[in-house]
């Protein structure tokens, strides 16, 4: 161990491995929390590769599998990836924009043994308006989903809440009812990669979060049992931190399209630490003993006012890659909390946001794609919103 | 939300589809597997949820663990983690499908 004192006694294994098995996606979400610079990184993993991290992680007692990306129907060897997960005993989720899916695919994933599927209702704007003009994406999805249902998985859809489609919470309500959705997520958006640069166009006011609540509530007493609703409150709107990954390094892993292995789908970004590859080492020694595993597990790296806050073992002091983009430094509080000193960098950003109408930046917004992560990689050295300008979406 | 109907001796459990019911030696446990979600269960719990199949109702399981483990009156420790069982949707009284 490098720092003596800064792990707890005993570490935990790991329970959920997330697999970003591709940045390539057909979609440009402007609230991706993707990293934007996905076009700078390596290659992906091969099929091999993904094997070996599938058995690996199953060894130190991963149980939950998360197929994501990106998207990840674009990889053509997912249905071998799907087989062995399954062979494991592994509990599989496909999380997909439903893009690319088809009868054949779908049945392969099931005979695979494919637990479960999350469609998401992904493109911001473009979809959105699509579903309420009632063209084709809808047509698309609802045909996605009676193959889902067709093969006996439950109805799972996501969608992400922000400024420009959270007053459309009761249409899309609506949809999910007429596509017999079981469990519905309605997640606002967090603000990682794609959805930070973009923060300013998808914060949304405080009364538009309060009505969107409002109208969920009056949906969920009339559709009773039918439907599973969670509404998720974006972050910024609380006074205390999330438990971010339950704590770092507790029970989550992400390894990347690229090999790299995080204890969260962010913390790429953080500086200082160096993240091992799946092509140089093992997922146990990845897990047990490199650096960047044990740098922020139990609390000896808390500064105040965490290092003494009676709820530092209830939410570990919120989000490492928060506090950082926020403060420049990843061992202060999560600055959601109000504790924190910088607390009114979340509250500045919130009351912008409380003016309604056009959102008060000069930034233009931008879609995820790969023009503009080549040129936030050139602009790499400022990553502020202000050096954002300029950039134009295709 | 609608008021689940409450369990008896007659009702015949089963897991929820999509629900999968494993060993994991990591854990050395049996654990409840759903959609991104794990119970562990302790070790009574497993050896309950392991005669929940939707073909046994509550008094054939409370028999079986009581042949399993004699000496035992097992009855109403099996009612109430089954009534919590219930209550967290682990299991539902069969469905004819």
């Amino acid at each position: 161990m490098e720092t003596a004192g800064s792990v707890p006694n005993k570490i935990s294994n790991p329970l959920w491995l997330l697999a970003e098995l591709t940045y390539k996606c057909p979609l440009h979400c402007v609230f991706c929390y993707n990293p934007v610079d996905y076009t700078s990184y390596g290659e992906e993993l091969g099929t091999e590769d993904w094997l070996r991290v599938l058995r690996q992680s199953r060894e130190l007692g991963a149980t939950q599998l998360g197929l994501s990306g990106g998207e990840p129907l674009m990889r053509d060897d997912l249905e071998i990836i799907v087989r062995e997960a399954r062979q494991l005993g592994y509990y599989s989720n496909l999380i997909t924009s439903g893009i690319g899916l088809t009868e054949k695919r779908l049945a392969a994933f099931k005979e695979g043994g494919l637990d479960h599927i999350q469609i998401s209702f992904q493109d911001s704007s473009r979809e959105m308006n699509d579903f309420i003009s009632s063209t084709k994406t809808f047509e698309l999805k609802s045909k996605v989903a009676q193959w889902v249902k067709e093969h006996e998985y439950p109805i799972v859809l996501n969608v992400v809440l922000h400024r420009m489609n959270i007053d459309h919470i009761a249409q899309i309500l609506e949809m999910a009812e007429r596509m017999e959705v079981e469990y519905l997520e309605l997640a606002n958006t967090q603000y990682y990669g794609w959805g930070f640069v973009n923060r300013d166009h998808l914060l949304p006011t405080r009364d538009q979060v309060e009505r969107a609540e409002h109208v969920t509530n009056e949906f969920r007493a009339r559709i009773g049992d039918r439907m599973k609703i969670y509404f998720v409150v974006p972050d910024y709107h609380s006074n205390r931190p999330k438990a971010c990954m339950n704590g770092w390094g507790s029970v989550f892993v992400t390894v990347t399209a690229d090999g790299l292995v995080l204890p969260c789908h962010e913390a790429r970004m953080l500086p200082g630490l160096t993240f091992p590859s799946v092509r140089d080492h093992d997922m146990r020694w990845i897990w047990y003993d490199s650096p960047g595993f044990n740098a922020y597990r139990g609390d000896s790296w808390m500064k105040e006012p965490c290092r003494d806050c009676p709820d530092k073992a209830k939410d570990f002091g919120g989000c490492r890659c928060q506090a950082f983009m926020l403060t420049g430094d990843a061992t202060n509080a999560d600055p959601v909390c109000d504790l924190s000193p910088y607390h009114h960098i979340v509250t500045d950003a919130v009351d912008r946001a409380n003016v309604p109408g056009k959102p008060v930046t000069v930034s233009p917004i931008l879609f995820r794609d790969d023009r503009n992560s080549r040129q936030l990689v050139e602009k790499k050295q400022e990553p502020t919103t202000e050096t954002l300008e300029g950039l134009q979406h295709r | 939300m609608a008021e689940r109907a409450p369990l008896t001796t007659d009702t015949v459990p089963e897991l929820p589809r999509h629900f999968r019911f494993q060993w994991e030696p990591a854990q050395n446990a049996h654990v409840l597997l759903f959609p991104e979600g794990m119970v562990k269960l302790s070790e009574s719990a497993g050896e309950i949820l392991k005669r929940v199949n939707g073909a046994v109702s509550v008094s054939g399981i409370i028999k079986d663990l009581e042949r399993t483990f004699p000496g035992a009156d097992l009855g109403q420790d099996v009612m109430d983690f089954l009534e919590i069982a219930h209550g967290n949707g682990w299991i539902r009284p069969k469905q004819d499908k």
